[in-house]
């Protein structure tokens, strides 16, 4: 890959970042909420201080935030703050910073959602390509075709199934927040499976509710593969049916895939952000979650910005991955 | 009278469009099925907005908290919602907001993509940047950013579907770009040029039948992927928290501890009602592409 390309990909991811941030500037711009004025407006309900000091208090607010200057100037500092990963303080956790914030929550979305995304794209392109391969045996297809009809099950819906069939009726498994009430982190392997049980349920929400899509579009590629000449070539040099199947016909079928996987890391990220939000983990989702429900607008720009800026910068690594899985784009 | 009788024994009989149509569907199971699926959900929300009084699908017009019984088949929840009314007129909303944003897509996707594709040069380089710099950003957080700064009086089923198609056209229109690119070497469209016919006429007596299927299969693309953007961003509580849309109700569920509570069927129905939604659009559409793409009907 020449230099000139690896340049403009990053151009590009820059140009991303920049849209995605000028969009989080200006629509809530163009809204008539004011958040700060909601935020104290409810402090000044239940806490009671006088409507001067309130109007002074917003005041002062705003000059802290920097509403009071110009629209352009305002613009161009949150450009440069963005590029620092600065998105200001927290509404409702006033001295933090959201940067603070969301750094707390990651580690645990970023596991959740690393082994989960893992398991379900290993998983759906293995049974994907058995499910199209004409040679495979009957019982492996008639398993792995099924797995399609999840498509219609998003991952949040999986959650509640799961939550009520293996949560409530049969017990099995712990529900909701990161580890038992009452429990003290700490070291000891009675923690370390107590903190598993509770991610068991909403790891298999996330993986059973995204692995049909990995299916249905691995077996429609498999089934392309079929017809092309290569693969009848390789069958008339007498090659075997496992060598044709990992060699020509797996290996020319992932890199679709692949491609598929930068443009649903989108969805998937919000899918586990949500998923998270629904069983109460301490991660991104819980964060979203309370930042909603209490008008902590910047928290929410935030972690949508913060977000963005991750699956942008994914989406370009994994392009810098594919000349690895093919040669023919490293020659060119 | 006897010509005509014996013109008629000579023409073999032509089965009929319905017949044909049966039997292309006994051939595609997937997408007969489906339309079975959207077929029943039509006539439970169709029959069901004929029974109920809408009513009774908001707060305080019923019995509170009452597990599914002859008088209310599908339960009442905690704020005194009949559940079967409320699934009725959710179903509708649900139904209005994927159509809505899915036919508004499209109808963007169409026209850019084929904009774009016949016409080329700064157009479509100008149409092709901005999809490519939109597809990297989460359009589902976007929407949240969209949803969160409305004021709540303003979310309305109208707002939530004019939110959702606000990012979610690039997709369609890159297929239909992509298909047109395609189209546009094959002869027929060379022969229509150089008889003279006018560029809208080879866009809307050539090219255009030829895209149905595609526009078909992106048309219920789209309005799953409505569907879907709209439970998500109304199970975080974003959407018109008044109306019994089916995310709402599972929002509402979720945050009075429904289970906990032991009301169980307050956020199983939403949930299966919209797994029968979005399995019949699934499956439609994987029939669609089986009916676009030759290669994928090799398989059966």
């Amino acid at each position: 890959m020449s230099i000139k390309i690896i340049v403009k990909r990053l151009l590009f991811l820059v140009l991303v970042i920049w849209a995605a941030s000028t969009i989080v500037f200006f629509v809530p711009r163009l809204s008539s909420r004011n958040a700060i004025r909601e935020r104290f407006g409810e402090l000044a309900r239940t806490g009671g201080f006088s409507p001067g000091d309130l109007e002074k208090l917003i005041a002062s607010m705003q000059q802290q935030f920097g509403l009071d200057k110009p629209l352009l100037e305002q613009y161009l500092q949150y450009l440069n703050n963005v590029i620092h990963l600065d998105f200001g303080y927290s509404l409702y956790k006033y001295p933090s910073t959201v940067t603070e914030l969301i750094s707390q929550a990651l580690p645990w979305t970023i596991g959740l959602l690393l082994v989960t995304t893992i398991i379900a794209f290993v998983m759906g392109t293995l049974l994907g390509a058995v499910a199209a391969w004409p040679r495979a045996p009957g019982w492996l297809r008639a398993f792995a075709t099924p797995f399609i009809l999840l498509t219609g099950v998003p991952p949040v819906i999986m959650a509640i199934l799961l939550v009520f069939f293996i949560g409530f009726r049969l017990k099995w498994l712990p529900l909701g927040s990161a580890y038992s009430v009452g429990v003290v982190p700490n070291w000891s392997w009675t923690f370390f499976f107590d903190l598993m049980a509770h991610q068991i349920l909403p790891a298999f929400s996330l993986i059973l509710g995204s692995v049909g899509a990995w299916v249905l579009s691995m077996r429609g590629m498999g089934i392309t593969i079929q017809g092309e000449d290569y693969v009848n070539f390789a069958e008339h040099k007498g090659l075997t049916g496992g060598r044709i199947f990992r060699d020509y016909y797996l290996r020319n079928a992932l890199l679709p895939q692949v491609t598929g996987l930068a443009l649903a890391l989108g969805t998937v990220v919000t899918s586990a952000v949500i998923v998270e939000g629904l069983f109460g983990l301490p991660g991104i989702g819980s964060l979203l979650n309370l930042a909603i429900r209490s008008n902590d607008f910047p928290t929410i720009y935030g972690i949508v910005l913060f977000i963005t800026i991750a699956v942008a910068t994914l989406m370009t690594v994994l392009e810098f991955v594919y000349p690895l899985l093919d040669p023919r784009i490293r020659n060119t | 009278m006897a010509t005509i009788a014996v013109s008629a024994d000579q023409v073999p009989e032509q089965p009929k469009a319905l017949t044909l149509f049966f039997r292309y569907l006994n051939r595609n199971k997937g997408l007969a099925l489906g339309l079975l699926i959207l077929l029943l959900l039509t006539l439970f929300t169709v029959i069901g907005l004929l029974v109920i009084n809408p009513k009774h699908a908001y707060p305080l017009s019923a019995a509170l908290k009452q597990p599914p019984s002859l008088k209310y088949p599908f339960g009442t929840d905690f704020f005194g919602r009949d559940l079967f009314a409320a699934m009725v007129v959710g179903m509708w909303q649900t139904a209005a907001i994927g159509l809505l944003a899915g036919g508004i897509g499209t109808f963007i996707g169409v026209v850019l993509g084929f904009s774009s594709a016949y016409f080329g040069g700064w157009v479509d380089s100008g149409v092709r940047t901005i999809c490519q710099i939109l597809t990297p950003i989460p359009v589902l957080l976007i929407q949240v950013v969209i949803a969160g700064s409305l004021d709540k009086r303003d979310v309305t089923i109208l707002t939530m579907a004019l939110i959702v198609v606000l990012l979610a056209w690039m997709g369609p229109t890159l297929v239909i770009r992509a298909q047109v690119l395609t189209m546009k070497e094959r002869q027929f469209v060379a022969v229509a040029k150089l008889s003279g016919m006018s560029d809208f006429g080879i866009i809307f007596k050539e090219i255009l039948p030829n895209l149905l299927p595609f526009i078909a299969a992106a048309f219920v693309g789209q309005v799953f992927a409505a569907v879907f953007a709209s439970l998500y961003l109304a199970v975080l509580g974003l959407g018109p928290l008044r109306e019994p849309l089916l995310g709402n109700i599972i929002w509402a569920a979720q945050s009075q501890g429904a289970f906990f509570n032991g009301w169980w069927w307050w956020p199983l129905e939403p949930a299966f009602g919209m797994i029968l939604i979005l399995g019949s659009l699934a499956l439609i559409n994987m029939g669609l592409d089986e009916l676009a793409n030759p290669r994928v009907r090799k398989s059966e």
